[in-house]
């Protein structure tokens, strides 16, 4: 095992994607992510990468389109309001195929909103973020050795499947440190390994083209259907979730991100209280973990969400679970974390059945 | 076994830094460790505070809420924490800052006039680490030779200069004895 | 037989479907003409906008692709910063470049990016159906001033050259016309420094290329060439604005 250091969330998202050979990084300053564009700033020049700070989050997204076309690893990060912006250009890498890697460390809105963590972006992001009918693979780290792993993979998601991951996370996450394990390792896919990339014909070849325009619509519905065709098979393989105390618990405590690390201490409490409470993580928020969910829903007396947000995630919960036991919120707003305390008391409401 | 600490005071004062060297200490004994800064405008001049707990088991939220110990180097850190301390917890406060009195006793409180002290040992703007050094003598959170591993981990080679005028800071505030007061 | 005249390489065989008349051709024809003589087309990666031009990946012989509106220049960064032995050209209109991507314009002249612009100036978008645009001229009827541009409300038409001329970072800067055989062969010349620039790394070069769009000004062909030089030249004067390297004329 490699030496531990110690690492905020975000600098831990940035040393990852240089380890797995990201060497395009383009962002824009924004709170609470600022310090990965500081960080690829100090290494990118080092290591014969490129960083650059765009003149907005538009053009930032943008460039990591052009970089992505050119067949390399690129990347861009931003918090919410910054995420809005770069929509556009969500929609068009979807558009276009491109692989690309896009890091959300959130902050409550909406509007400009505060700067404290949120997970109030998770319609926008789960749901695609831009325009069209596309999905957008979104990571959700708990921890800062999570953010670190969770970007690698990212990497690897973007290019197997020619899709944008996102790394789902908050301010909390971002600028907190614990220890991490630099682990990765894995290199870029060379270009080679990309024959759409525009690396120019050198006459030897037809010209590649990449281009999200379709005017006949029955050319426009057949891309759709054939990225919908990667995104099942991307269901298929890459959800992913963390099960803890699920065993015989009666009550399913549903939360994610630093939100779920919360919702862990309450469920321990609750434990020594004799209540046979468990928790259900999703990691992978797009693909949400809809089967463990259903199954649970089969012998489990209610779900409780806890989340930095006022519901957004629990309506996911219900749809997997149709609605078949009752779902409880637990929700803050604004930039407001929930405290264990809170998290208790709505696991009390659901043990004795109150109306949700 | 988990210690939730909060640390206190205004921006300047090597709150942040101390609470990484914490964490970096517990870290080195292979303790599961977590460091959470207040952000935000506070980092900008008013006061800063961060969360750091040490345990033995996987850490859940990493927001100190309820610290078990609390090390408060300005009145307002002092007044907004000191109640949240736990019972038989620990408060480290630096009292040539303000006249500290928690009135509680149900804690163990350490009054050590740290900006005092570092500016009488020519070591200013190492008061938190004259705090600390009282902190880790009391408490035993780490052990010694972690401290000054820890040290080595969190200085940089270009300020090495500070290395050992530390290591005195912290064992000028170990060694710091009068004036300290239970309850 | 000998061969006078002939298709660049730098185009492909596919139709244009632009309108009769419209200059566009003429334009792309030069791009490739300039991609072809510098040796370059097999190097090269183009960037078609949103406008009339979005289908340019179509006609020119080299890897393209197409980006959002206004955003041609960003992505043209990306590319070249990615692989910075490609040649990178965007092809824009006046809405792309001088409107909605007004900021990734200006930007990517002031950080003096390797990379080439050839900007189509018409003075009127023309793949929405004839609206104003930035540099449409005073006066100048198009649907959305149906009663002709108002300037006390709309303000002045925008000098692309002349604006990114006050920038330290562009290498070159040069308006041009297609109107004339004189003017094309200027224009070819222009066109072809500006990606030797490029190639030489001498950084960021512009060339627009004032254009007509008989179509949604509504008058003919033959008409469009003459209103481009009795309204259009006299308030988007031809010429070089910038040449950072341009040989010292003896005194």
């Amino acid at each position: 095992m490699a030496e531990k250091v110690l690492m905020k969330g975000n600098e831990a998202i940035a040393e990852a994607a240089i380890a797995v050979g990201c060497r395009h990084y383009f962002g824009y300053p924004i709170t609470p992510q600022t310090e990965i564009a500081a960080y690829m700033a100090k290494r990118m020049p080092k290591i014969d990468g490129c960083f650059l700070q765009a003149e907005s989050e538009i053009a930032a997204i943008h460039m990591v389109i052009g970089a992505a076309a050119a067949g390399k690893r690129a990347m861009t990060s931003s918090s919410s309001p910054g995420i809005a912006l770069k929509s556009e250009g969500l929609s068009y890498l979807a558009g276009c195929d491109l692989p690309a890697v896009v890091v959300n460390i959130q902050r409550g809105g909406p509007g400009l909103g505060g700067i404290q963590p949120s997970q109030a972006d998770y319609f926008q992001c789960t749901k695609g973020g831009g325009h069209g009918d596309y999905r957008m693979v979104v990571l959700a780290p708990s921890g800062v050795q999570e953010m670190y792993d969770y970007t690698a993979w990212a990497f690897e998601i973007a290019d197997q499947y020619r899709v944008t991951s996102m790394i789902f996370s908050d301010g909390i996450l971002g600028q907190m440190m614990e220890p991490v394990e630099l682990r990765a390792s894995r290199q870029e896919t060379p270009q080679e390994g990309k024959p759409w990339a525009l690396t120019g014909t050198r006459g030897q070849r037809e010209p590649n083209i990449i281009n999200s325009l379709f005017m006949q619509p029955e050319d426009l519905e057949r891309m759709n259907l054939e990225r919908f065709v990667r995104y099942a098979q991307i269901e298929a393989g890459e959800t992913r979730w963390e099960e803890y105390l699920l065993e015989d618990a009666k009550i399913v405590v549903v939360a994610y991100g630093a939100a779920a690390r919360i919702a862990k201490n309450a469920v321990q409490a609750a434990r020594t209280q004799g209540k046979r409470v468990g928790l259900l993580r999703p990691i992978t928020l797009w693909p949400f973990p809809k089967q463990p969910l259903e199954r649970l829903a089969k012998r489990v007396r209610a779900f409780v969400c806890v989340e930095m947000s006022m519901g957004q995630m629990r309506e996911d919960v219900e749809l997997a679970t149709r609605c078949q036991r009752p779902v409880y919120l637990c929700a803050r707003t604004g930039g407001m974390v929930p405290a264990p305390e809170e998290i208790l008391g709505k696991l009390e409401d659901a043990s004795h059945g109150c109306c949700v | 076994m988990m210690t939730q600490i909060l640390l206190a005071g205004f921006g300047g004062q090597g709150i942040l830094f101390t609470g990484k060297f914490l964490a970096y200490a517990g870290l080195l004994e292979d303790r599961e460790v977590s460091w959470l800064p207040s952000y935000g405008p506070e980092m900008r001049g008013g006061t800063a505070n961060c969360s750091v707990i040490l345990s033995d088991e996987a850490i859940g939220s990493p927001i100190v809420l309820r610290p078990d110990v609390l090390m408060a180097m300005n009145l307002p850190s002092f007044s907004r924490f000191a109640p949240l301390v736990r019972q038989d917890g620990f408060i480290f406060a630096d009292s040539s800052m303000f006249a500290a009195d928690c009135g509680r006793t149900d804690v163990v409180c350490h009054y050590v006039p740290a900006t005092q002290l570092a500016a009488n040992a020519d070591l200013d703007g190492l008061a938190n680490m004259i705090l600390l050094g009282k902190l880790l003598r009391v408490t035993e959170l780490c052990r010694p030779e972690s401290i000054r591993k820890a040290m080595e981990k969190t200085v940089p080679p270009r300020k090495q200069q500070l290395f050992e005028s530390n290591l005195k800071a912290l064992a000028l505030g170990a060694d710091f004895g009068i004036g300290e007061k239970q309850g | 037989m000998a061969v006078v005249f002939e298709k660049p390489k730098g185009l492909t065989d596919a139709i244009m479907h632009y309108c009769p008349g419209c200059t566009h051709g003429i334009a792309h024809r030069l791009v490739a003409q300039a991609l072809d003589d510098l040796d370059l087309t097999g190097g090269a990666v183009g960037v078609a906008p949103v406008g009339c031009a979005v289908f340019a990946y179509n006609y020119f012989n080299c890897d393209m692709i197409q980006a959002a509106h206004g955003r041609a220049p960003a992505v043209a960064t990306g590319l070249k910063r990615a692989d910075p032995e490609r040649i990178v050209f965007t092809y824009q209109g006046d809405g792309d470049l001088a409107a909605i991507g007004t900021a990734e314009t200006v930007q990517s002249a002031a950080r003096g990016e390797n990379i080439t612009i050839i900007f189509i100036n018409n003075a009127i978008y023309g793949m929405t159906g004839g609206q104003m645009a930035p540099t449409t001229l005073p006066g100048q009827v198009t649907q959305t001033s149906p009663y002709g541009r108002d300037v006390t409300r709309t303000g002045m038409p925008i000098r692309v050259c002349e604006m990114l001329a006050t920038l330290e970072s562009p290498a070159y800067l040069a308006r041009v016309s297609v109107d004339s055989v004189q003017h094309i062969r200027a224009a070819q010349k222009a066109i072809t420094k500006a990606f030797q620039y490029q190639n030489e790394g001498k950084g960021f070069s512009l060339v627009e290329v004032i254009s007509t769009c008989p179509t949604n000004w509504g008058v003919t062909p033959q008409q469009a060439l003459e209103w481009l030089r009795t309204d259009m030249l006299p308030y988007y004067p031809l010429g070089v604005f910038r040449d950072l390297f341009a040989e010292k004329k003896e005194g």
